[in-house]
């Protein structure tokens, strides 16, 4: 028994995965453990304090973080609920469709913005709206973050939709309900799962994109990453440590419910 | 990333089949509108005239491209010569794509293996753990990495204070800051397509080499490699081309010598300074490079599912 399982395992790579998960998590424990610094230099150790939280909210800076913050939620929160819409629609065409000609061209449009360099989608964005005319602010970040979210919305609801069989909903319409009833109270409930963590993912991608928005933000509007980025170019400062540690506890508590929701079988 | 929504399943279940163009409608709308048109306009940007206040003039010309690849000399009337400001631009950040993608390899692999010979409940348990950092925003990573290799950075003071060091080392702003935030940024990429597929295998294939004396060396070049190629292939693809055209690593850990193709592009584009029909011709080459590499691949993964 033992001479079977010695086959599995190599020296060392332990050791490396230990290593592995040490480097991922390395930067992201230092800079919250040096976002309660009551220093104010970020090299010296100063002792426990809130100061720099206290900071983001009444500081000087705190009117920008603050406004960067609201246009950033309320993006987020538009741009997740127009993505999760849209993937579910085009997800149960895909699914629940039939086969036909349109499906693999559609499939290749949905995965085009993950294919797309990231750069390249923001200078193509970028240069679109520039040239129809479109005045850069608020709607340019909202329209070109709901293009993009689309993907990262569609892939966790399909593999839901996948997971169901049709004849939940066969059942259903043999007992005269109509397909729109069906689609309603049978499939809709049980994609359930899919549906949320498809939007979480979305909502993250969307407040965390600095790339497209930089290039598509115009002047005098600034999300949550643009401005930090702005103060980061400035020099590194214990307020920023603080900003990034709640938006990286808000990542941390959303992948779990995701993941959580996600496992959540609600077929049985 | 690469063909990862492109496969939908081949469940054929038509329930819906008479509103899916309404279904589609909306996705179309949206995708052809705001991501594959601007991709079309950028192509006709490249080939205009550019604009001295950062617009461009539409006359069609090359001009984006040849001074792309070629010098004319300061008054543009000497006989052409290869530019090689860009073209090493291009290259430095292939060379840098490609050392981090190795790294990542490197780290990638054993962790995807350690984690795909756990118990399935401890299993989950480990991917989930290597997943959470990439949702932490790339903005914050590559800022937490920066504030942990500064000179009088933690990383620093750690290394002096168990005296391993006597002079702090310099890391930010070299090749190898880069290298390690492209790494830091994109390993999560690597590890979960190799994991996916040492899953999948059969360790009876081992177990058999072993009883016919390979060592485990043998075992793991012979038979477990070539196993777990596809998955080994898709997790550097997936690492390399999001580094190609990476922009935040560069910017942050890089400093001004180690420009790539990220912030040759965002150059163009910033302020009334930029030239905007040559930085669409050098998205155009960073695009096509990735195309071709992902023609390449999924031409790869064709041949290898037929091949089963």
């Amino acid at each position: 028994m033992s001479a079977k399982t010695d086959v599995k395992t190599y020296a060392g790579f332990r050791l490396i995965t230990i290593l592995c998960v040490v480097i991922l998590y390395a930067p992201l424990v230092v800079v919250t453990v040096y976002s309660f610094n009551a220093s104010e230099s970020i090299t010296n150790w100063g002792g426990v304090s809130l100061r720099w939280y206290v900071d983001i909210f009444t500081g000087p800076e705190s009117a920008k973080f603050q406004q960067a913050a609201i246009n950033s939620f309320s993006i987020a929160i538009i741009a997740a609920t127009l993505a999760t819409g849209i993937a579910t629609a085009a997800a149960t065409a895909i699914v629940r469709g039939g086969k036909y000609r349109l499906r693999t061209p559609s499939l290749g449009l949905i995965s085009l913005p993950i294919m797309v360099p990231e750069i390249v989608l923001a200078v193509a964005t970028l240069i679109f709206f520039n040239s129809i005319g479109f005045t850069r602010g608020y709607m340019t970040i909202l329209v070109a973050h709901t293009a993009f979210c689309i993907p990262f919305a569609y892939l966790p609801i399909q593999a839901r939709m996948q997971g169901i069989e049709d004849t939940y909903e066969h059942a259903a319409m043999d007992l005269y309900a109509t397909k729109a009833q069906a689609f309603r109270r049978i499939l809709l409930p049980l994609m359930m799962p899919g549906i949320i963590s498809g939007f979480l993912l979305a909502f993250i991608v969307s407040l965390d994109d600095f790339i497209i928005t930089n290039f598509v933000k115009g002047a005098g509007i600034e999300t949550l990453p643009t401005a930090i980025f702005g103060s980061v170019k400035q020099g590194l400062k214990p307020n920023i440590m603080a900003i990034s540690t709640m938006l990286l506890g808000l990542s941390v508590v959303m992948v779990t419910i995701s993941y959580f929701v996600s496992k959540s079988d609600n077929t049985k | 990333m690469a063909g990862g929504a492109a496969s939908g399943g081949s469940a054929a279940s038509d329930t819906y089949a008479k509103a899916r163009h309404w279904l589609l409608m909306p996705s179309w709308v949206v995708l052809g509108f705001f991501v594959f048109a601007p991709v079309c306009v950028m192509v006709i940007y490249s080939f205009l005239t550019k604009e001295f206040r950062g617009g461009v003039i539409w006359e069609p010309t090359l001009a984006a491209y040849d001074q792309f690849f070629f010098d004319r000399g300061l008054f543009g009337d000497s006989d052409p010569t290869l530019q090689w400001t860009y073209i090493s631009i291009f290259w430095r950040s292939i060379w840098q794509a490609g050392l981090a993608t190795i790294l990542s390899l490197l780290i990638g692999f054993p962790t995807a293996y350690y984690i795909a010979t756990r118990p399935a409940k401890t299993r989950a348990l480990w991917v989930f753990l290597i997943t959470i950092p990439y949702w932490v925003n790339l903005l914050i990573r590559t800022v937490s990495m920066k504030f942990l290799l500064r000179d009088e950075g933690p990383l620093n003071d750690f290394l002096l204070n168990i005296g391993l060091i006597n002079d702090p080392l310099h890391i930010i702003n070299t090749n190898l800051a880069v290298q390690l935030g492209l790494f830091y940024s994109y390993l999560p990429f690597m590890v979960l397509p190799i994991y996916a597929s040492v899953e999948r295998y059969n360790f009876t294939m081992s177990e058999a080499a072993a009883d016919l004396y390979a060592t485990k060396f043998t075992t793991l070049r012979r038979i477990l490699l070539p196993a777990v190629k596809p998955g080994v292939i898709a997790g550097c693809i997936l690492v390399f081309v999001p580094s190609l055209g990476a922009f935040l690593a560069p910017d942050l850990l890089g400093g001004a010598k180690n420009f790539m193709i990220g912030s040759l592009i965002e150059e163009q584009f910033k302020g009334n300074a930029g030239n905007w029909p040559f930085g669409a011709a050098a998205s155009m080459i960073l695009l096509s490079m990735v195309m071709i590499i992902l023609l390449i691949f999924s031409s790869q993964q064709r041949r290898a599912g037929a091949d089963q």
